[in-house]
């Protein structure tokens, strides 16, 4: 009887813990910040389609250039497109491209890291050279030759993406896992006879996803940096889908007399950055686990 | 203690050998070879064969890869397929010119770092702190393409007081390099003095919070003596480590700041040579710039190692 409470309450507690992380989230300046501007984000990734006041892929010989004014809002690129259309579209893809990846990433990378953790000897030994190895090629010379070779399409990004910046997870499962692997409670699962994947969802998981999470939220914004580092050298989505790094690109060249088509894109990249660095270290912070002496690897 | 430094080595060795593989079966893997991909429509007949022959494609690919390899550790990268030069002549002067860039910004960048994880550390939570630290996270956080371009529109184009695109040839004496590289410099320096100085400012704090130091401050060891005699000889050791690493992350970065300057160093030469599908250059740049990075890791290592008589009976690193 009294057992079945104690379970009842852990069960109830799920929605609200969330609800509890948000609120200490925000009541912090900084991460309040972060929370605002990625809702933001994530709210315009949604609806631009529909308040979007212009055609993004429309050319017009006509308007080239063209000022910001009451009509173009942010002005006009080289093709006559109205940039403040093209800004506020430009984050769809980003954040659809990297939010799966990241998914990706946290997926094969806990669970590598986490058996891995587990298993020890030499599976380990050879698991974690290869990801060493993997982590010592620059990643934006691998992400090129992958997409020069396979081609730029989503299909080909979200994994290629998600496969780069999971190894990293690797690592930080792993470590997560040897923390609790000499604990009474996993000792007392393997005295009980449970299999090797009973232990890693019922035991290791619950007390290292935590870590993982906050590394995954993390790996997010690297990758949209990644993902946009790739449209910007022209390697990333192609033209005329509006994307914040193929459009600094593009307008980089005529800044000289149209400082507006760069800017607006590159207002809304580093707002989704940030927005996305700041919500992750104030999660970071809510969960209770100090990222701040972690290299960016 | 020499069987640490001896067993870390042999790793990075290791390490370089797996990536030596993943390059080489990666790019053999993947469709098309290197001469499908830079012939392109002419991949046929007489021009494939010839192709081939001179790149030695027609024998088994472990056999390429043993040739491969031991010419590589010799230096000898063979043939790139655009230039019809020998890699190593590509390569030099590129890592000469990628060199001065990296070192003028970590010269320019570490003390800049120190000071200010510093003084973030010391004033933590206080004005200073928020200002500095609000300044780092923007400039950590920012794409390196975004910055480079904001200097370029900012200082180049409308104060006009630097050029803002390097437009020397590859081979081109210091003096004549330095008034273009100071805009990529500061790109650079930038984004490195940020993560360092976070990196140096956490450092601290752990130190300041340690028992030791609580003691220091009991025993009424003056402020400025504390600090210089206690807290930074053991917040810099562990800070050492993480620039290494921090460094060897930027190699990614500086690809893309080569880029938006025009500056012909390495990063350059892995755009051009990836858009040119020069795949043996492609290779060699791999190999090398891992090369770095497992170099930078290992010499991070085995100086915490010996700066830290602590480390001395221990395990290096997980």
């Amino acid at each position: 009887m009294k057992l079945d409470n104690i379970y009842k309450e852990e069960k109830k507690s799920a929605f609200a813990k969330l609800s509890e992380i948000i609120i200490t989230m925000a009541s912090r300046p900084s991460g309040l910040i972060g929370l605002s501007i990625l809702v933001f984000h994530i709210i315009l990734a949604f609806i631009s389609p529909y308040i979007a006041p212009h055609d993004f892929k429309a050319i017009d010989p006509t308007l080239m250039l063209q000022a910001p004014s009451a009509e173009y809002w942010f002005g006009t690129d080289d093709l006559g497109r109205d940039v403040f259309t093209r800004t506020i579209l430009g984050g769809r893809t980003a954040l659809t491209i990297t939010f799966f990846g990241s998914l990706i990433a946290l997926l094969w990378g806990g669970l590598l890291g986490i058996f891995c953790g587990l298993v020890g000897g030499k599976i380990d030994d050879v698991v974690m050279r290869i990801v060493d190895a993997f982590l010592s090629i620059p990643w934006i010379l691998a992400m090129l030759l992958i997409v020069s070779l396979l081609g730029t399409s989503t299909e080909v990004l979200i994994p290629a993406l998600g496969f780069f910046y999971g190894k990293g997870i690797v690592r930080v499962a792993r470590a997560a896992t040897h923390d609790v692997i000499a604990k009474d409670f996993i000792v007392s699962a393997r005295a009980r006879g449970h299999s090797n994947f009973s232990i890693i969802w019922n035991e290791i998981i619950p007390n290292v996803r935590d870590a993982i999470l906050v590394e995954g939220a993390m790996r997010w914004s690297w990758m949209l940096l990644g993902f946009s580092s790739l449209s910007f050298l022209g390697f990333g989505v192609s033209p005329p889908t509006p994307d914040w790094g193929l459009m600094i690109s593009n307008a980089r060249g005529l800044m000289s007399f149209a400082y507006w088509a760069v800017i607006a894109p590159i207002v809304g990249l580093s707002s989704l950055i940030i927005g996305i660095n700041l919500t992750a270290d104030a999660f970071a912070k809510a969960l209770g686990i100090d990222r701040s002496t972690k290299a960016p690897v | 203690m020499l069987f640490l430094i001896i067993k870390r080595i042999l790793l990075g060795f290791i390490t370089l050998f797996i990536v030596s593989i993943i390059t080489f079966v990666g790019t053999e893997v993947l469709p098309g070879d290197a001469c499908t991909t830079y012939l392109e429509r002419q991949a046929f007949g007489e021009q494939l064969e010839a192709c081939y022959r001179r790149l030695g494609l027609n024998v088994p690919a472990y056999e390429r890869y043993v040739s491969w390899a031991l010419n590589a550790i010799q230096g000898d990268f063979g043939y790139s397929l655009s230039g019809e030069m020998p890699i190593k002549d590509v390569l030099g002067p590129r890592i000469k010119n990628s060199l001065v860039l990296a070192s003028a910004a970590i010269f320019i960048g570490i003390p800049i770092a120190l000071i200010l994880g510093i003084i973030t550390a010391l004033w933590r939570d206080k004005l200073p702190d928020v200002a500095i630290s609000t300044v780092t996270i923007f400039a950590m956080t920012i794409p390196e393409f975004i910055s480079a371009t904001l200097l370029i529109l900012i200082i180049a184009i409308w104060l006009e007081w630097l050029p803002g695109i390097v437009i020397v040839p590859t081979d081109v004496s210091f003096l004549e390099l330095l008034p273009n590289i100071i805009l990529p410099v500061v790109a650079i320096a930038m984004i490195m003095t940020a993560h360092m100085a976070r990196m140096v400012r956490s450092s601290v704090i752990q130190v300041m919070a340690s028992e030791y130091v609580q003691m220091a401050i009991l025993k009424g060891v003056p402020y400025w003596k504390m600090v210089f005699k206690h807290v930074l000889p053991n917040a810099l050791l562990p800070a050492i480590n993480v620039v290494a690493l921090t460094i060897a992350w930027l190699l990614g970065g500086v690809v893309v700041t080569e880029v938006v300057f025009n500056y012909p160093g390495l990063g350059r030469l892995v755009i051009e040579s990836i858009s040119n599908r020069d795949l043996p250059t492609v290779q060699a740049l791999a190999i090398i710039l891992a090369s770095i990075y497992v170099s930078i890791n290992l010499l991070a290592d085995l100086l915490t190692l010996m700066l830290n008589p602590r480390l001395k009976t221990l395990q290096i690193r997980k």
